[in-house]
């Protein structure tokens, strides 16, 4: 019991350990800040930017207008491909802004998501039809394969059938000259 | 009162993009089973590993949107043609990226994950060897 040992305690924490708690508070606090400020993006952007659209050939979904299938996008002309559904609200309000495309030379197919013919015809009667050909995917077959994940969405397919660009969500009237730049970008 | 009101407003919200949906009956494999339990078996596996899209943190096995029904479709349909599960996994993840897989994959990104909790359990080691070997030389 002579042996003289060293007092146990706790070790006194350097100075600069005082602030630590705070800092950790700054730190979540500008996270905090951070995520009001820029929200997250709950879009799912598509893997197959760069990739040939996989082979698919789709009934006609309207009267009048000739179905939708991977040869119609290599005749080496740039094309835009909108997914839309009757159902879906922001593509009534796109459906203007698609006709300004068409109108300044776009060239517009479209496949319509889990549509009913009635439904459709309805909405193209209402809305007018932009579309050169339109595809009816009844299970969502394509836009699966096309890696897109809701309406309205928009691809834009060079010349050879490779996918471009995709544009998630309605088309505002004021992205009118970058769909028209992504187009002209495609065709080079 | 505030809070009232924001509820009232987000079930409002909620009740519209309810109504915003499509009347499409679900496509032929969304909600039935597949006739052979085994496959089955491995279809459900599959889809309670797959994220679906289009809602917040539910797999496709555990949603009742259409688009989730239309991918439990398609994946009970490969299964039943003797398609791995796991290359419809990598099939969709060429598509929606990660995103889209609950299974998560070793890859540049996603490696500290999976050494962060070697390297903890390292450092424990360390620490308690040298806390073990000081307690011998105290006593």
């Amino acid at each position: 019991m002579s042996e003289t040992e060293k007092p146990r305690g706790p070790s006194r924490a350097p100075g600069w350990a005082l602030w630590l708690p705070l800092a950790l508070f700054g730190g979540v606090f500008a996270l905090v800040v951070l995520g009001l400020v820029h929200p997250a993006s709950h879009d799912v952007p598509s893997q197959m930017i760069g990739k040939p659209l996989p082979g698919f050939a789709l009934p006609a979904a309207a009267d009048g207008k000739p179905g939708v299938a991977t040869r119609d996008f290599q005749n080496g002309k740039p094309r835009l491909l909108n997914i839309f559904a009757s159902w879906c609200i922001p593509c009534g309000v796109e459906a203007p802004v698609l006709a300004e495309l068409a109108r300044q030379g776009a060239e517009i197919d479209g496949i319509a998501i889990r549509d009913h013919r009635a439904d459709l015809a309805a909405f193209l009667a209402r809305n007018g039809n932009p579309y050169t050909r339109l595809g009816a995917d009844d299970v969502s077959a394509v836009q699966l394969a096309i890696g897109s994940s809701g309406v309205p969405e928009t691809f834009v397919i060079d010349g050879h059938g490779v996918i471009r660009y995709q544009h998630i969500g309605d088309i505002r009237p004021e992205e009118v000259p970058m769909m028209l730049e992504k187009l002209k970008e495609a065709s080079q | 009162m505030k809070r009232l009101v924001g509820l009232v407003a987000g079930v409002a919200l909620f009740g519209a993009s309810a109504l915003a949906n499509d009347t499409m009956p679900a496509a032929p494999y969304a909600y039935r089973q597949l006739s052979d339990p085994a496959k089955e078996a491995r279809a459900v596996a599959l889809m309670e590993t797959i994220r679906c899209l289009v809602c917040q943190s539910q797999s496709i096995a555990d949603s009742d949107a259409p688009i989730a029904g239309d991918m439990r479709s398609q994946i009970r349909q490969r299964i039943d043609a003797g398609e791995d599960p796991e290359a419809i996994r990598g099939w969709l993840v060429q598509r929606y990226g990660d995103y889209v897989t609950y299974a998560p994959r070793v890859t540049p990104v996603t490696w500290p994950l999976f050494a962060a909790p070697l390297a903890l359990l390292v450092l424990a080691a360390l620490l308690l060897r040298r806390r073990f070997k000081g307690g011998e030389k105290a006593s």
